[in-house]
């Protein structure tokens, strides 16, 4: 209806739709990120009195511990995210292109289901399934496997059990998704012009499929890294995960600048991800995230 | 690959195998959780002891508080549904708002803008939870110094956990809505305002309808994760903690059945609400 | 004087530097079936929807039932539309759809649902008001969409190219029925169609629109017999075109002579200013594929029952190219021999000449005074086979 109503209406309209529009990105997202990264360059050197400062990035680089937990965070990250593409492929395939109609879209929803519950419950169930008291290692014991129950908490590869079973969801539908749109006879072509099985998902799927996977792993990696839950309850008292550091400065220790600085730190290893990610599969963001 | 191209029978048995080991992976975790609600023991271990309903209803013989009787947890979910219902409320609102906004607007910025509603989903929860911690408490301490004011709205609390919250739940909505506004075909106003409609009642008539399921289904995805969400309630509760913070707090002491119990609720209700939603669908589309 | 229901005074709408209607002035009158025939991007879109009043003119005037519509907006003015995709309302019945703009009125429910009902009944769906508007034909659908328009009684009825989605059989049932529904409504039609078929079928007005302006507004026998222009000769049936000079003048008639010196005899059309041409200038000749006439012997052309005058036809000569047949429209498609121009014939329904074979030299003729020619001399373009 271009040119109906007139110039001042419509600048009316536009001002009641913007201004919601940006009390949303200025003052719950870029004031509130601009003020952490103020608070990150400050140090306190009296009672109410601070000073510029690069000393909570300074402490950062220095003390090794929080060094080793970024690290460690970034690499479990990695791995978890791709555990989580190797797994989520071959089931986003035989929902996509295996199964048709009701058999897929039931299959797809089975897929959805936990996901319709908390993540404190899945962990919860984690929890009661690998500690030391728990259902697994009383199984492993009655088969005889092991003699005693084993503790099976507080381990990396729980970490990534968690991390990787939190995050399926996530990978699986922009998968689907991007799998959904590929035409079988793009397959069907490629195996009649000669191409082995790898051949064609080294040329065809996966080139299809790129923005999908581009769009689950940052996804994945995103949530992850930023995991509290899953880390802290399977990885135990001393997971290590830089969140929980951010926590502990946050909240515990009360030190926000320290705090502040650390959460800076994260943010940066995640949007440097996120480019990586998007500059590896030549991807565009707003296509990658309007997939997800 | 595709069933009509020649699959050799390994690999349609290593498929098999692999989706059978995926759902039993899947549910395995949840199935658990809803076994022990039920087993008559002090813990969520095996063996198994026998069932009871000793964790939703209590026993006091044993000294069982059951998840009815627990006030601390049943304050919490009733926490949980009244900042979910906020959450969900603004939400939908200013998601609604931004899809007009983006899809029938043009003015200049409008790229820059679109981009920018992309970014809260890409900052890790616990950031958003701190910057917004950080940003209240300093606009609280000015509000104070200057005017006096004891601002406590953006201490620590519910509200600022509904800011947190919203504050990336929007971008959701706004993806969902502008998604099926951006679908919608503008003859279709055209035709109203043609048949005599007014503006407004174009707006009543045509397009919110048409935008039905969008709105209904950004509600019930925002409502549901925020219900779910752990990283930025964590950083901005206060005195009332969310279902989720709470349960945290108690699986780190090691906490009796009534969590499973609880558990078993919010499977139960999750359930309802996503048959719900199917049923709506169905009934929509014969 | 008859009642005019729709004019257009001085109508102007540009686009950036892009004129889409240009200063347009016409008259509908009440009852009548009025067609806009144009080309893709010829400024009739714009047109009806300025008559619509979804895009306001840069300047002139609309009057719609004596009434001016300046500052009208969409919503208030006695005009609906049917849409090119037809735009029924995908949430509502059909009942809902058809009552849509009696409840904007404020229309009762009880007088509504009779309302419906009746409209319902008259366009030849009856009870069908509780179904979804996706369970219909594509027939069907389009008599909801006229249905929905008519229940409001408006003095003009707009239709934008509504058959252009459908397929070519129905297409061709439901132009009976829009000229039926039309006849027992009496409202005025206007129509928008890039279709010569459609416009010519339905119409009782035709009016040719090229970049921006009419070429052409006459019935459709006249636009089809004595086309003004060039393009009107060009867009309205199909037509083989000859350009070239002229060469001599007999009278109402004139020798318009290729660059390869074929000798084409066609009657002189005035330009829309009164020019005529003489000898010398370019000039473009039509020739319908129907008006010639073929023949492998000169004995075959029988020149009498050609030529209505007492002048004898030029005969022309030809070689085969392709014989396209298509039932009662088959035609030839022949090379002329001395300029290797192609040129139709269509072929008799007698099915005589049905043996053709490609390469056959063969013999053809036409009545010069049912042939036209235009002086083009920087005047119009467009046009070619329609």
């Amino acid at each position: 209806m271009a040119e109906v109503g007139s110039k001042t209406t419509r600048l009316l309209l536009l001002g009641l739709l913007l201004a919601p529009a940006l009390v949303w990105l200025v003052g719950v997202i870029l004031l509130p990120h601009l003020d952490l990264a103020l608070l990150s360059f400050r140090e306190r050197i009296g009672p109410g009195e601070f000073s510029w400062s690069l000393a909570q990035y300074r402490t950062f680089f220095a003390e090794p511990l929080y060094w080793d937990v970024f690290v460690r965070t970034a690499v479990i990250s990695v791995i978890a995210t791709g555990l989580t593409l190797l797994i989520a492929f071959p089931i986003a395939w035989t929902i996509a292109k295996l199964t048709r109609g009701r058999v897929s879209a039931l299959l797809f929803a089975v897929c959805l289901i936990p996901f319709w519950v908390s993540e404190t419950v899945r962990t919860l169930g984690w929890m009661i399934l690998l500690r030391e008291t728990g259902v697994l290692p009383a199984v492993l014991v009655s088969l005889g496997i092991t003699d005693t129950p084993v503790e099976m908490l507080y381990r990396d590869a729980t970490i990534l059990v968690g991390l990787v079973y939190t995050s399926l969801l996530f990978m699986v539908v922009p998968l689907y998704s991007s799998l959904e749109s590929l035409d079988d006879s793009l397959i069907e072509a490629a195996y009649d012009l000669g191409g082995s099985g790898w051949t064609v998902l080294r040329t065809v799927v996966i080139p299809h499929a790129a923005p999908g996977i581009t769009a689950g792993c940052i996804v994945v990696f995103m949530l992850t890294l930023g995991n509290y839950l899953t880390a802290s309850l399977l990885g135990g008292k001393n997971s290590l995960w830089f969140t929980e550091q951010i926590y502990t400065q946050f909240i515990t220790r009360f030190n926000w600048e320290q705090g502040a600085a650390f959460g800076f730190l994260l943010l940066a290893l995640s949007s440097l991800m996120v480019w990586l990610g998007l500059r590896l599969s030549g991807q565009k963001f707003a296509d990658v995230m309007s997939r997800t | 690959m595709i069933p009509s191209l020649p699959r050799p029978l390994w690999l349609r048995i290593a498929t098999g195998v692999f989706v059978a080991a995926f759902l039993v992976f899947l549910f395995l975790p949840l199935v658990t959780v809803a076994a022990f609600a039920f087993n008559d023991a002090p813990y969520p271990a095996p063996p198994w002891q026998g069932f009871t309903l000793d964790w939703f209803t209590g026993n006091d013989a044993e000294g069982r508080t059951g998840l009815f009787k627990d006030e601390e947890l049943m304050g919490s979910i009733l926490t949980s549904l009244l900042v979910a219902a906020w959450v969900t409320l603004l939400s939908v609102v200013v998601g609604t708002t931004n899809a007009f906004l983006m899809e029938r607007m043009r003015f200049r910025g409008q790229g820059l803008l679109s981009l920018l509603m992309l970014v809260p989903l890409v900052i890790p929860g616990v950031i958003l939870g701190i910057s917004i911690l950080a940003f209240a408490s300093r606009v609280a301490d000015l509000l104070g110094d200057v005017f006096g004011w004891e601002a406590e709205f953006l201490r620590p609390g519910l509200p600022l956990v509904v800011l947190g919250q919203v504050s990336f739940l929007i971008a959701i909505a706004t993806l969902t809505i502008s998604a099926r506004l951006k679908r919608f075909d503008r003859t279709l106003e055209e035709a109203a305002y043609n048949l005599g409609a007014s503006r407004p009642a174009v707006l009543a008539t045509i397009t919110l309808p048409y935008l039905r399921p969008a709105l209904i289904g950004s509600a019930a995805i925002v409502f549901l994760m925020s219900f779910q969400d752990f990283n930025t309630t964590l950083m901005l509760v206060g005195a009332d903690s969310p279902l989720t913070v709470m349960m945290y707090g108690r699986m780190r002491d090691g906490a009796t059945p009534v969590l499973n119990a609880v558990s078993v609720f919010l499977m139960v209700a999750s359930t309802a609400i996503a048959l719900l939603l199917m049923r709506g669908d169905d009934r929509r589309r014969t | 004087m008859t009642a005019v229901d729709l004019e257009a005074k001085s109508l102007l709408k540009r686009f950036g530097s892009h004129v889409a209607v240009d200063s347009l002035s016409f008259a509908v009158t009440r009852g009548s079936f009025f067609s806009i025939l144009g080309p893709s991007g010829c400024g009739k879109t714009t047109l009806l929807r300025m008559i619509a009043g979804f895009i306001g003119p840069d300047s002139g005037d609309i009057e719609i039932g004596g009434r001016s519509m300046q500052g009208v907006p969409p919503n208030r003015r006695p005009v609906n539309m049917v849409f090119q995709q037809l735009a029924l309302f995908p949430m509502m019945s059909v009942g809902e759809n058809v009552a849509y703009g009696l409840a904007r009125r404020g229309v009762g429910r009880a007088e509504r649902e009779a309302k419906v009902a009746a409209m319902l009944e008259r366009v030849g769906l009856p009870g069908a008001a509780g179904k979804r508007t996706d369970e219909l034909s594509g027939g069907q659908r389009q008599r909801v969409a006229i249905a929905r328009s008519l229940v409001l009684e408006p003095t003009l009825l707009l239709l934008d190219e509504p058959l252009g989605a459908l397929d070519l059989k129905l297409r061709e049932r439901m132009k009976i029925e829009l000229k039926q529904l039309q006849a027992a409504f009496g409202t005025t039609f206007v129509y928008i169609t890039h279709d010569q078929s459609e416009a010519l079928v339905l119409s009782d007005q035709v009016a040719v629109m090229n970049a921006g302006r009419f070429e052409q507004v006459g019935s459709p026998q006249a636009l089809y017999y004595s086309p003004a222009t060039p393009f009107v000769a060009g867009f309205v049936g199909a037509n083989n075109r000859i350009e070239g000079r002229v060469s001599a003048l007999h009278g109402a008639l004139a020798d318009v002579t290729t660059p390869e010196g074929w000798v084409v005899r066609a009657q002189i059309q005035a330009a829309p200013d009164g020019r005529r041409p003489s000898v010398g200038d370019a000039a473009t000749a039509f020739v319908r594929p129907e008006v010639a006439v073929l023949g492998r012997t000169a004995a075959d052309l029988d020149r009498p029952t050609i030529a209505p005058g007492d002048e004898a036809a030029p005969v022309h000569e030809g070689v085969v190219e392709s014989l396209l047949f298509d039932g009662a429209n088959s035609a030839v498609l022949l090379r002329e021999a001395r300029s290797r121009a192609e040129f139709r014939v269509a072929l008799p329904q007698t099915g005589r000449y049905a043996d053709l074979k490609v390469d056959e030299r063969v013999l053809f003729t036409f009545a010069p005074e049912r042939a036209v020619c235009f002086a083009t001399g920087g005047g119009g373009t467009g046009g070619g086979h329609g």
